[in-house]
């Protein structure tokens, strides 16, 4: 298991090898630790051939879509006379989700170190590490790296005996979960509200202050020394299903489970094992109900689904959910899943930026609606409602926040109808009948 | 140029143009709340949702760009569907309250929720409620009415180039915000009334006075200043309500200043000059026009005659006034001065601005060979018959005019009213005003635009050429003139910056004139 236990002897610790080890932190420690001698290498390629090695290597991003990440580098043009931006979305906010946070709290340096290879490949001079409001600690440990980083040259106008300049600003979030969507970061970087943008253009054409740009996950960018270390073909080779998914992953287990924490597996690792022998299954006399494989905007899943499932991104597609961000979410036979589903809608209320009307007012409408059956005041017709608005929240907006607040509602009805039947009946919530009469 | 097909209509639209501007190129409006043509494209209000053939998703029409062999679905089952649901959504937090709102009936939440909403609602929470809010200015903001399509938020950031409104908050409690300390006071911020397609933002001056439907319309422009924008005058039981701008995209795009807007009460004034008048001793009794028109004929007959007149006046009327000099005594002269007032641009319209000039036919008068001049009355020599045509001097002192008073031996009016000192004139002939009148001013880039009468002018009031005419055959002129038309035909044949025009031909936008000016930025920094 992850920080702050021992990992499990299931694990493959390559991200999280250093979690609980303070002095990794700084820059000496990190040196000792293998440090920075990715991004030496690195910039003694050309960036192409940097590129070229994240591309063979499969790397795909982490931070939920799974884009080839090499093939995203490729889109920046070198020579195109413009400025090019790396943006690193440090802006982990996905429910059930905590696994960034970890990296850049015991790991910094692998994490600027990713930063300042992918920024050399793509041509940036200057990388944003988009970190969320909420993340203090990180902030600081990311804050302390970066100055460390200057003082020794390995960034600013002489990064690495004057090879390539390469500027990292740390941009502190105010809180939102929007602006982890990758343009609404954008537009929190440059000082606006941080609503998401219309794609096309994507941001490889304009991003940043209009200009070029990648966008990658922490976790991502944090894999990155490993693949320039360690070669293509290593990389590749971590693989125990799907080859199209290879590397390691962090998993962010909680809930009700016995051992919630950080768990880093090989991709393709058996989903069922990874629940009760890794993370120790649910509490005692409790059985999984659902599983919420990857973080809050992936579909519900049973436990009889995910029996099968092989952990990586075709996997859990097959299975019928999305990897996502690797936030596993569980929830035991004694949960009220009407109230999980109640909860999860509210954060995507809360959350709605407010441009497009089906999300501004269809998670609050959402909500409202489930809520309601929640207290025992739900009508029979309030489940059909509730799914027709879900299909106009399906697809029709600029973002997909509006799509994620549906995503639960829908798996949600559709593998727990008995559950929002016996609310809507019953006129109350069962769950709180039991436990009343415990 | 790109051909696509939307609802059946193939249509060719220049590359870059969005499937919505290609839609209204075929005749097909795409329902939309956010996107409009004057500000830059937002995406957000998803009202615009059409199917294109071949495409996954459905596209937001005004944020897509029309491509070659495209095949569009306006009304497919699927696009209904989807703005549909934006309707309905957008109705949740909606207050049922059309009968008490300024909007109704020309509101087009009301509008597309007729044509394409459901006929119920399910909504059964309870709304979100907010206070009404005074946005400074002359604009008021109902958040329970507003749809967030951020129309107002563009203007002002992007337009007006003075970023006081935003959205505050987020999710469904988000509204339109001003920031602290600021108000709507920029001189063009009175458009974000008319951009807001609910009944969201209101004009505090229209607040509660008439019912949409209740207004009759008529196409003008505006007589504020020498811009010339081009207006709707709504009028409700002959009284002139509201105005609003009216699309030109060589004036004011779409646009009108709030000085403009809210400068309408004199069109409607009640001490107007409303019977023809001559002097019988010491007062002026109505009299019959002819009777009027001949003692007006016989005081200008072989006198030399200083004419002030309003720079507000119609080309034609102008153009007839020239023509009575002429059959009077020589040097005759006409004269007008131009009130002034403080310019001011809108950033982002090329060569728009309230202007300097408040009036609308300064060039017009110059054209017609009238002299402009700060002091007027100056121009009045002893013995003079002064021929006041409808010019404002209440911004002249008290000595320059009863010293005028004394070196005129004759006045007469022609005009909307009798200012007290003129009542000694001999005649006055009751003229109509530019909203009961119709006729052409030329604006300040040579634009000669068309304004439709809007009303009803009072009791024997008549329209400055149909008098001006009588008069002119009074005084022994050939003239024929017995429509505006024909008196405008009569200007274009006999000036040379007008030949060729005719008052059809001018249609809704006009034509400039043969020597008109080049633009000139009003202030640095404003391309013209």
């Amino acid at each position: 298991m992850g920080y702050p236990h021992p990992p499990h002897p299931r694990e493959t610790v390559l991200l999280s090898q250093y979690f609980g080890d303070p002095e990794a932190r700084s820059l000496a420690g990190w040196r000792q630790r293998g440090g920075y001698r990715a991004l030496e290498q690195a910039l003694a390629m050309e960036p192409t051939a940097v590129t070229t090695i994240v591309k063979d290597s499969g790397l795909r991003g982490r931070g939920g879509a799974g884009f080839p990440t090499g093939t995203k580098w490729s889109f920046m043009k070198p020579g195109d006379g413009k400025a090019h931006y790396l943006c690193c979305n440090a802006d982990e906010s996905e429910p059930g989700t905590f696994k960034d946070r970890e990296i850049m709290r015991w790991t910094p340096h692998a994490l600027v170190e990713g930063c300042a290879i992918a920024a050399y490949a793509i041509g940036a001079e200057t990388v944003y590490i988009y970190i969320r409001g909420e993340f203090t600690e990180p902030l600081q440990r990311m804050t302390e790296a970066v100055r460390e980083a200057y003082a020794a040259g390995l960034l600013g106008p002489g990064a690495m005996g004057g090879k390539a300049r390469i500027d990292v600003r740390i941009h502190k979030g105010a809180g939102a979960y929007i602006c982890g969507e990758e343009t609404a970061l954008m537009n929190s970087i440059e000082g606006r509200r941080g609503n998401p943008r219309i794609k096309p253009p994507f941001p490889a054409t304009a991003g940043l202050f209009g200009m070029p740009t990648t966008i990658n996950n922490v976790e991502t960018l944090a894999a990155v020394p490993h693949i320039i270390t360690q070669g293509a073909a290593w990389y590749k080779a971590m693989c125990l299903s799907s080859p199209k998914s290879p590397g390691t992953k962090l998993f962010s287990v909680c809930g009700n489970v016995r051992r919630p924490g950080n768990y880093e597996v090989v991709l393709g690792f058996p989903f069922e094992e990874f629940l009760y022998d890794l993370c120790g299954g649910p509490p005692a006399g409790r059985k999984f109900k659902a599983i919420i494989p990857g973080g809050a905007s992936v579909p519900i899943q049973t436990m009889d689904e995910v029996r099968a499932t092989k952990m990586d991104y075709e996997g859990f597609v097959a299975g019928g959910s999305m990897l996502g961000s690797g936030g596993v979410i569980c929830i035991d036979d004694a949960q009220c899943m009407v109230k999980q589903i109640g909860r999860l809608a509210r954060f995507f209320a809360h959350e709605s930026c407010a441009q497009c009307t089906q999300c501004r007012e269809g998670t609050s409408w959402t909500t409202k609606i489930v809520e309601r059956i929640e207290a025992g005041q739900g009508t029979p017709d309030d489940l059909d409602t509730l799914l027709e608005i879900a299909d106009n929240m399906t697809g029709k907006t600029i973002c997909v926040l509006s799509d994620s607040c549906a995503v639960p509602v829908v798996s949600g009805i559709q593998k727990f109808r008995d559950e929002f039947d016996a609310h809507i009946q019953g006129h109350r919530c069962p769950f709180r009948v039991a436990a009343a009469a415990a | 140029m790109i051909t696509l097909t939307i609802e059946g209509r193939q249509v060719s639209v220049p590359e870059g143009t969005s499937i919505l501007e290609a839609g209204k190129a075929a005749g097909i409006l795409i329902p939309h709340y956010c996107y409009h043509p004057g500000l830059p494209v937002a995406g957000v209000c998803r009202m615009c949702l059409v199917e294109v053939e071949k495409s996954p998703k459905l596209a937001p029409a005004c944020a897509t760009a029309a491509a070659d062999g495209q095949v569009v679905h306006v009304h497919s089952e699927s696009a209904l569907e989807a703005r549909q649901g934006v309707l309905e959504l957008l109705l949740i937090n909606h207050p049922l309250d059309c009968p008490v709102c300024d909007q109704s009936g020309e509101c087009e939440l009301q509008d597309y929720t007729y044509a394409e909403g459901r006929r119920s609602t399910r909504y059964r929470e309870p709304k979100r409620v907010n206070p009404v809010e005074d946005f400074g200015g002359d604009v008021v903001y109902v958040p329970n009415r507003c749809i967030l399509c951020t129309r107002c938020v563009r203007f002002m950031e992007t337009v007006a180039e003075d970023p006081v409104l935003n959205v505050s908050d987020r999710g469904d409690h988000a509204l339109i915000g001003k920031f602290e300390n600021q108000d709507l006071t920029h001189p063009w911020a009175g458009n974000v009334v008319e951009l807001c397609p609910v009944g969201a933002l209101l004009s505090k001056d229209f607040l509660n006075k008439a019912r949409s439907w209740d207004m009759d319309r008529a196409a003008s422009v505006c007589p504020g200043c020498s811009q010339g924008c081009n207006i709707v005058i709504e009028t409700r039981d002959n009284v002139v309500a509201r105005l609003r701008p009216r699309p030109n995209a060589d004036v004011n795009q779409y646009f009108m200043c709030d000085e403009g807007r809210l400068n309408y009460r004199w069109l409607n004034r009640r001490d107007r000059v409303a019977e023809p008048l001559v002097r019988r001793g010491d007062a002026l009794i109505p009299v019959d026009w002819e009777i009027a028109i001949d003692a007006a004929a016989r005081t200008l007959t072989g006198r030399r005659v200083t004419a002030i007149v309003s720079p507000g006046l119609s080309n034609e009327v102008l153009y007839l006034l020239r023509r009575v000099l002429e059959r009077c005594g020589a040097e005759s002269e006409g004269v007008f001065a131009v009130r002034q007032g403080p310019e001011a641009p809108l950033p982002g319209v090329p060569d728009l601005a309230v202007r300097a000039d408040r009036a609308p036919n300064v060039q017009g008068a110059e054209l017609m060979g009238f002299r402009r001049t700060d002091a007027p009355l100056d121009a009045v020599r002893s013995g003079d018959v002064l021929l006041l045509a409808d010019a404002d001097l209440s911004a002249a002192g008290a000595a320059v005019v009863s010293g005028a008073l004394a070196r005129a031996a004759d006045i007469i009016v022609i005009g909307t009213t009798v200012p007290a000192w003129a009542a000694g004139a001999g005649a006055a002939l009751p003229l109509a005003n530019m909203a009961e009148d119709e006729g052409t001013f030329t604006n300040l880039r040579g634009r000669v635009q068309r304004y439709r009468q809007a009303k009803s002018p009072p009791a024997l009031a008549r329209p400055g050429w149909s008098v001006l005419a009588d008069l002119l055959v009074a005084l022994g002129d050939p003239i024929v003139v017995w429509t505006p038309a024909e008196a405008f035909s009569a200007l274009a044949q006999a000036h040379p910056a007008f030949a060729g025009m005719t008052y059809e031909g001018l249609g809704a936008t006009g034509t400039v004139v043969a020597d008109a000016r080049e633009p000139r930025a009003v202030t640095a920094g404003i391309g013209a």
